[in-house]
C-alpha cells in the first residue's frame, strides 16, 4: 500500500490504513469532531489517491481493530467466503468500484461478490464513490425479505407506518397508524417507538398492533422498538412480535452502550424464531446510523462511514427483515448539513445493499441542524431512484414523540406515483380490495382514517 | 423495603400529596394531567404565552371533506398531537398543512438559539456554571464541550454544594431554554415532594449553561453523589420545543455508559405533564438507591 502521495505539487504521508480511509471520506462534521478528517480538500484527494491503489489484500491484512480485540470484528471475518475472497484479493479499489459500476456486472455478480467481501473492504469503495455511483450501483442489487409477506422487489417502495404516541396512549397510536393506512403506508412494518421501555406497555401495543392487522386483515407485520431485553420479556409473557428489533453500532464498545452484546443477540434470535408470531426467515429489524459509536466514545479513531458499514456486517449475520438508517437523527455533530445528510443517506444505502440487506433509509433531520423539509424531499427521491426498500412514513413529517422530522405519507405515496413503483404486492392487492388504490394510484376514499373504525 | 406493596402504597402516597397540591394551586389549566390530552387543548392553554411565531393555526380541525364517521375523526384528533386528518391534493398536502409544518419549523429553531433567563434562575434559587461550550455554533458541534464544567464551574460547584449527597439535582438547558422556561416550576417542586415522602436528602441544586447529557459523569467526579438527576431542555421537535428530559443515574463517574442511564422523555404539558413526571422521578430515584444500579440493569 502507498503510504507518501505526491498531489497538487505537495507531498501527503499517511501513518497507515485506519488514517487513509478516515481522510478520504467526504466531509463530515463527526469525523472533524473525532478528530480524524481531512485538514482540507487536496489532503481529502491525497487519501482517496492512496485508497484508489489499495488492494482488497491491504485492507484484509491491516484491520482497523483486531478481531480479537472486537467480537464486531470477529463477525465480520468470519463470514468471509475465503475461496471468493482469493480471487479478487489483488483487485484494488479503483478496480472494485469499476466493476461495480459495469453494465456487465449485474444482481448475480454482485451476490456472489459480496461473500468475498469485508464490511471494511465495502466502506473503502464508498469512499472513492460520487454520490451517482452510490445509487447506480445499489440499484442493481435487489434485496427479498419475508417475514409474514414479502418486500423488496423491483418496482416496489415499501412504507414503514411509525404513528408514534408521545404517552404511547393506544388511541392515539392507532389514530396515526388509521392515517398511515388510509395513505397506503404500512407495508414494510407497523413499527412503533415506545416512550415507556416497560413489559406491559411493550406487550400492550404489540397486542393492539396485531389485533389492527387480524381484524383488517392487513398483510404486514408488527413490531414495538423497545430495547431488545424488553421486547424479549414481552414476548415470554406471551405478546405477539412478528419480529424484534434493535439499534446496532459498529463495535462491540459501542454495542456495550446500547446494552447488547452478540451472545443477547443470539438469545433474542432463538426467541423469536420459537416465540414469534410470523413465519420468517427474516424476523429482524436493525437500526443504524454513522456517528453513533463516536456519541458513545467508542469508536477507536475509525472514521463514521467504516463503523456503519461494519454495523451492516454485524447485522448480516442474523438476516434480518428490515435495515433502516436514520441517518439524520443523531445531530450536526455528526452529519452537519443538508449536504452531508445526503451523501450519508446514499453512502448507508450503498453498502448495507452491498451486504445484500433490506436497506430502508429513515429520511430525517433534527432542528438543530442546517436541514429542511426540502432536502428530506430531496434525498427520498435520489434514494427511490437508487432502489431503496422503504421509506419511513409519519403524519406530515412531524415525529411528534421522537421530535425529529423525517418524511410523510404523502411524501411516499408521491415518491411512489413520480417513479411509477408500488406497495408490496400482497398489501397492494389489499389497498384495492380496501378500495383505497386503483391501478397503483389512491382513490377518492385514500386519506381518510375513519375508514379504520 | 423489597415489597412491591410497599413500593405502591408510598407511590400513591406521593400521588396523593401531589393531587392535593395542584387542588392547593387551583385554576392553571396546564397543571391537570388530563389538560394536555389533546392537540387542541394543548393549543388553547398555550395561547398567550407562546411566542408569536407559534402560530395558532397549527390546530386547525381536520381537512377531510367527507370523513366515513365524523365523530369518529374529532376521536381521533383528540387522541394524538400527531398531524393526522389533514387530508391532501392529489398526494401533496394542503397549502394550510404545509404553511403550520413550516411554521412550527421555523419556532423550533428560534428555541435552540434561546436562552433560560437569569431571572426564572434566581426566583428557582439555582446558581448558574458553565461548560467549555463557549458559543452556539461550537455547542453544537462539539458535543464533548458541553459535558464537561469549566474550572470556575468546578471551584463553584466545590465551594456552593453539598458533597456525597444523597440525591444531587441539577438542571441544563440542553437544546432547549424552553423546555425549561415551560418545565421547571411544575417539575421541581414535585420532585422536592417525592424526596421528601421518600424521605430522601436532597443537595444544592444549580444551573449548568451549555450543559449536554454527558456533564452528568462530571459532576459525579467533583460532587460524588448517590444518585444524581439532570433535568435537560430536549432537542425541540415541532409539536413542541418544551420538552424535556430527566437523565437519572446511580453514582454517575467517568466513563459511565449511556445505558446505565434511566431517561424519563417527552416531559411537557402534551406529553408526559411535568407534575407526574416529578413524581415518577422520585419512585425511580428510590428504586435505584434500593437497587444499587441504574439504566437497563433496574428493575421497574
Amino acid at each position: 500500500m502507498k503510504m507518501t502521495i505526491h498531489l497538487l505539487g505537495r507531498t501527503y504521508q499517511f501513518a497507515n490504513l485506519k488514517e487513509i480511509m478516515a481522510k478520504a471520506n467526504e466531509e463530515k462534521s463527526g469525523d472533524q469532531l473525532a478528530g480524524i478528517a481531512a485538514s482540507d480538500n487536496s489532503e481529502r484527494m491525497a487519501a482517496k489517491a492512496a485508497l484508489a491503489d489499495a488492494l482488497l489484500s491491504d485492507i484484509r491484512n491491516e484491520p482497523l481493530l483486531p478481531p480479537e480485540e472486537d467480537e464486531v470484528s470477529r463477525i465480520i471475518e468470519s463470514q468471509v467466503n475465503e475461496k471468493i475472497y482469493t480471487e479478487i484479493r489483488n483487485w484494488s479499489v479503483a478496480e472494485l468500484r469499476e466493476y461495480l459500476l459495469h453494465p456487465k456486472t449485474t444482481q448475480p455478480e454482485i451476490i456472489r461478490m459480496s461473500r468475498g467481501l469485508t464490511s471494511e473492504m465495502i466502506a473503502a469503495v464508498a469512499k472513492l464513490m460520487s454520490n451517482l455511483d452510490l445509487m447506480q450501483a445499489a440499484s442493481k442489487i435487489e434485496v427479498l425479505t419475508h417475514c409474514n409477506y414479502t418486500i423488496g422487489q423491483r418496482g416496489v417502495l415499501s412504507g414503514r407506518a411509525q404513528p408514534n404516541h408521545p404517552t404511547d396512549d393506544i388511541l392515539g397510536i392507532k389514530a396515526a397508524l388509521y392515517e398511515a393506512l388510509s395513505y397506503g403506508i404500512g407495508d414494510a412494518v407497523i413499527g412503533i417507538n415506545p416512550v415507556i421501555d416497560t413489559t406491559d406497555s411493550v406487550r400492550e401495543v404489540m397486542k393492539m398492533t396485531k389485533e389492527v392487522m387480524q381484524k383488517w386483515s392487513i398483510p404486514t407485520q408488527n413490531c414495538v422498538l423497545a430495547h431488545v431485553t424488553t421486547q424479549m420479556r414481552a414476548i415470554k409473557q406471551g405478546a405477539p412480535a412478528d419480529m424484534i428489533f434493535q439499534s446496532l453500532a459498529g463495535t462491540e464498545a459501542g454495542n456495550k452502550a446500547f446494552g447488547i452484546h452478540e451472545q443477547l443477540l443470539d438469545e433474542a434470535d432463538d426467541l423469536i424464531h420459537r416465540d414469534g408470531t410470523a413465519a420468517g426467515p427474516n424476523l429482524w429489524y436493525f437500526e443504524t446510523g454513522q456517528g453513533s459509536e463516536l456519541s458513545a466514545e467508542a469508536h477507536y479513531g475509525i472514521d463514521q462511514v467504516t463503523l456503519e458499514a461494519r454495523c451492516y456486517g454485524l447485522a448480516r449475520k442474523y438476516k434480518p427483515f428490515l435495515v433502516n438508517t436514520v441517518v439524520g437523527f443523531i445531530g450536526p455533530e455528526y452529519l452537519y448539513d443538508n449536504k452531508q445528510v445526503v451523501r450519508a443517506g446514499l453512502e448507508d444505502h450503498f453498502m448495507g445493499k452491498m451486504h445484500l440487506l433490506p436497506m430502508g433509509v429513515d429520511v430525517c433531520y433534527t432542528n438543530h441542524m442546517k436541514a429542511d423539509q426540502n432536502d428530506m424531499d430531496n434525498l427520498a427521491v435520489l434514494l427511490a431512484a437508487a432502489g431503496v426498500n422503504y421509506l419511513i412514513g409519519v403524519a406530515m413529517a412531524d415525529d411528534c414523540m421522537l421530535n425529529y422530522q423525517s418524511t410523510s405519507f404523502h411524501d411516499i405515496a408521491t415518491v411512489r406515483e413520480l417513479f411509477g413503483k408500488h406497495p408490496a404486492p400482497d398489501f397492494e392487492r389489499w389497498l384495492e380490495d380496501m378500495g383505497l388504490m386503483q391501478n397503483g394510484r389512491l382513490t377518492p376514499l385514500a386519506g381518510d382514517p375513519t375508514l379504520f373504525m | 423495603m423489597n415489597d412491591s406493596s410497599t413500593l405502591n402504597w408510598l407511590v400513591d402516597q406521593v400521588m396523593k400529596a401531589l393531587e392535593k397540591k395542584v387542588e392547593d394551586r387551583e385554576s392553571k389549566p396546564h397543571m391537570i394531567a388530563e389538560a394536555a390530552t389533546s392537540y387542541e387543548m394543548l393549543a388553547q392553554s398555550h395561547s398567550g404565552e407562546l411566542p408569536s411565531d407559534h402560530s395558532i393555526d397549527e390546530v386547525l380541525p381536520h381537512n377531510i371533506p367527507e370523513p366515513r364517521w365524523a365523530e369518529g375523526m374529532e376521536e381521533l384528533l383528540a387522541s394524538t398531537p400527531a398531524r393526522i386528518g389533514v387530508w391532501r391534493t392529489g398526494t401533496r398536502p394542503l397549502t394550510s398543512t404545509m404553511l403550520a409544518l413550516r411554521n412550527a419549523h421555523a419556532a423550533a429553531i428560534d428555541a435552540v438559539f434561546s436562552e433560560v433567563s437569569p431571572d426564572l434562575l434566581q426566583e428557582m434559587n439555582l446558581f448558574t456554571v458553565e461548560t467549555h461550550y463557549g458559543d452556539m455554533e461550537t455547542f453544537l458541534r462539539r458535543p464533548d464541550k458541553g459535558r464537561r464544567i469549566n474550572d470556575e464551574g468546578v471551584a463553584l460547584m466545590r465551594e456552593k454544594c453539598v458533597h456525597r449527597p444523597q440525591v444531587q439535582i441539577v438542571v441544563a438547558d440542553g437544546l432547549s431554554a424552553n423546555a425549561i422556561e415551560s418545565n421547571i416550576r411544575d417539575v421541581y417542586p414535585s420532585l422536592m415532594n417525592a424526596l421528601e415522602v421518600y424521605g430522601l436528602s436532597c443537595g444544592t441544586p444549580f444551573f449548568v449553561r451549555g450543559g449536554r447529557v454527558g456533564c452528568m459523569d462530571h459532576i459525579g467526579e467533583i460532587l460524588h453523589p448517590e444518585v444524581l438527576v439532570l433535568l435537560i431542555g430536549e432537542r425541540p421537535g415541532l409539536v413542541s420545543s418544551e420538552s424535556m428530559s430527566a437523565y437519572m443515574c446511580y453514582r454517575p463517574h467517568a466513563g459511565t455508559v449511556e445505558s446505565d442511564r434511566t431517561v424519563i422523555s417527552n416531559i411537557h404539558r402534551g406529553g408526559t405533564p411535568p407534575i407526574e413526571a416529578g413524581a415518577h422521578m422520585g419512585t425511580v430515584l428510590y428504586k435505584m438507591l434500593e437497587q444499587q444500579t441504574s439504566g437497563i440493569k433496574l428493575i421497574m
